[in-house]
């Protein structure tokens, strides 16, 4: 088979499958229970080091 | 030892800019190797003299360590703050002249021939907003952001020093020789080869100050905004890699010829075009949009959760929607029904962002009212839903043979340009300018309602026109009598958009004021006296 033929098959194949799986997999990670927490922590990031943190250089402030 | 390295490196490329200069093929290559020259002699003599001196106390390396090595680096994001304003206005003006070019010809002026004419400054005006002023928009605001997200000063000391500086030095390369003559053709993507490489090795040094400073994150999670920062980063560099595959005729030359030929050449260039509205217009003013929106409505953003799912169904269907520019060509069917069937699933994605946007003001939308930088984030917005929704039904095949080659996709492409990423910076300028020079707010704030306005009538204008003249024109080529022969000549078109054209520079006009309206105000707010209290606390650097 030529590179063409072989490369599309793959693409519209396995390829296409690998990747719808791999993006329903990042929805339901999303979804998934006990999520909520650590989310409504990410988003409240962009209030919490304005100006810098004064704490030790190496402590990780969460 | 670093500092003779680098003082033998200005040497060598100050001499080979030289030879460059001489043996030059062309003039493009000439002016750009003299300017090469110059820069590294100058870089020569400021190594030179900034020389460590045995025995003598490295006093000033001790104390910028001591003041500045646990705040942010604000000084990169400062300067690229001022270059953003300064290019805009530089890329809206171009684009005005362009516009009133085309209205009246005789603006193609005669005694500067070839410089000036529509065809090498067009490619000087879609560079310089897109480029310029979009891409110190995209460095600055990232650099601001990954540091206030990851709790982290910007890695690599100042290699932000060298991608602001590096930067600025391809858009001055490629805009000389944009009007000198140098270009491989190849939309959005018209600099010629060496001007390439240097771009290529600036944009690996943002990638790895942006990637070092998440790595050196003290915040556990890695805020969404920095997720559309990086890919745009990734995906830009692997776009522009890719579709900038050319062989140069000459390493003396500016000429270079495409790897790829044929249709593969056509379906590489609008890979790379598509996914640069994509990745660099899309997924990196998301990026500022995720940051900027919930900073100044003081809220979150109203689902995190929907901004996981936005990022991810842009990433994985954005990729695949270039080949809509190229239906009823060699094109394979196959390819541009997936590139149109991708197109049109990703208005959900699009407007699911949007949507994200804008909830964000649940519970705040009176700020809608008082507070213009606001304002300016809602109706920015308001057009990224207009244009991802006019964007995916132009991409269907039907609609296209009506709107492909007209007007029509000047009006969209400018929709979404002025209105969405223009709005979105101007807010950003207003939002970072107070805080970065530390005075409490913006010098003027009807200004800024001005501003909002003069820039909103002109997209208004600019994008009703278009569409006028878009769909006049396609219709116009479109028609045959009775016996099958088309009715109209070309030129019976172009003599029927006049008075649009007309209405697009005057769109033009009034969004270059609001732009030299916003300059008046930042300087006013960076240079005014200093007697407003300081709330900001200001970096030391």
């Amino acid at each position: 088979m030529d590179t063409y033929s072989f490369l599309r098959e793959l693409a519209d194949s396995w390829a296409l499958l690998i990747l719808t799986l791999i993006f329903l997999g990042v929805i339901a990670w999303a979804f998934r229970p006990g999520s909520r927490a650590l989310h409504d922590d990410a988003a409240a990031v962009p209030f919490r080091d304005d100006p810098a943190p004064r704490g030790p250089q190496d402590g990780a402030t969460k | 030892m670093i500092d003779t390295v680098r003082l033998i490196l200005f040497a060598l490329i100050a001499f080979f800019a030289a030879l460059g200069a001489d043996w030059a093929r062309d003039p493009a290559y000439m002016v750009h190797a003299l300017l090469i020259m110059m820069l590294a002699a100058g870089l020569f003599v400021w190594q030179l003299r900034r020389f460590p001196v045995e025995d003598a106390p490295a006093a000033r390396s001790v104390s910028a360590q001591a003041c500045g090595a646990r705040d942010y680096m604000d000084g990169p994001v400062r300067y690229g703050v001022i270059a953003t304003a300064f290019w805009g206005v530089v890329g809206f003006l171009v684009g005005t002249f362009i516009a009133l070019q085309l209205a009246f010809p005789v603006l193609n002026i005669d005694w500067a021939q070839p410089y000036a004419n529509f065809g090498r400054l067009r490619p000087l005006h879609t560079s310089a907003v897109i480029f310029a002023f979009g891409g110190n928009a995209l460095i600055a605001t990232s650099f601001y952001i990954v540091q206030r997200t990851c709790a982290a000063r910007l890695w690599g000391g100042n290699t932000a020093w060298f991608v602001f500086w590096g930067y600025q030095l391809f858009i001055v390369l490629a805009a000389t020789g944009y009007l000198l003559g140098a270009t491989q053709s190849k939309e959005y993507a018209e600099p010629e080869w060496y001007i390439d490489i240097w771009l290529t090795i600036v944009w690996l040094a943002y990638l790895a100050v942006f990637f070092g400073t998440i790595l050196n994150r003290r915040e556990r999670h890695i805020y969404v905004a920095n997720w559309f920062f990086l890919a745009f980063i990734i995906t830009v560099a692997m776009l522009h890699v890719v579709n900038n595959l050319a062989i140069p005729v000459s390493i003396w030359g500016s000429k270079s010829v495409q790897v790829f030929a044929g249709v593969q050449d056509a379906m590489t260039q609008w890979w790379y075009g598509h996914n640069a509205v994509g990745f660099f217009l899309t997924a990196g003013f998301l990026g500022m949009m995720y940051y900027f929106v919930p900073k100044q409505a003081g809220r979150p953003v109203y689902s995190y959760k929907l901004s996981i799912i936005h990022f991810w169904a842009l990433i994985f269907l954005y990729i695949w929607a270039g080949p809509h520019h190229l239906h009823y060509t060699a094109l394979p069917d196959w390819a541009a029904t997936l590139g149109m069937v991708f197109s049109i699933i990703l208005w959900m994605p699009s407007w699911g962002g949007m949507i994200n946007g804008l909830m964000t003001l649940e519970g705040a939308w009176d700020k809608i009212r008082t507070d213009p930088i606001i304002r300016m984030f809602v109706a920015s917005l308001a057009f990224y839903g207009m244009s991802t929704f006019e964007g995916p039904m132009i991409s269907i095949r039907a609609v296209n043979s009506l709107s492909h080659y007209t007007d029509w996709t000047i009006g969209h492409v400018h929709s979404g340009a002025l209105g969405w990423n223009g709005l979105i910076t101007f807010g950003a300028l207003y939002f970072l300018t107070p805080r970065l020079w530390g005075r409490a707010q913006m010098h003027s704030m009807a200004a800024i309602n001005l501003h909002f306005w003069l820039a909103t009538v002109g997209i208004v204008l600019y994008a009703a026109s278009m569409w006028v003249t878009g769909i006049m024109e396609g219709l116009m080529w479109r028609e045959v009598d009775a016996n099958g022969f088309l009715v109209n000549s070309f030129a019976d078109t172009v003599d029927a958009k006049f008075v649009m054209y007309v209405i697009r520079a005057l769109g033009g006009v009034l969004y270059l004021a609001g732009g030299a309206v916003m300059v008046w105000n930042m300087w006013m707010t960076i240079r005014g006296p200093q007697s407003r209290p300081v709330t900001v606390a200001l970096p030391a650097e």
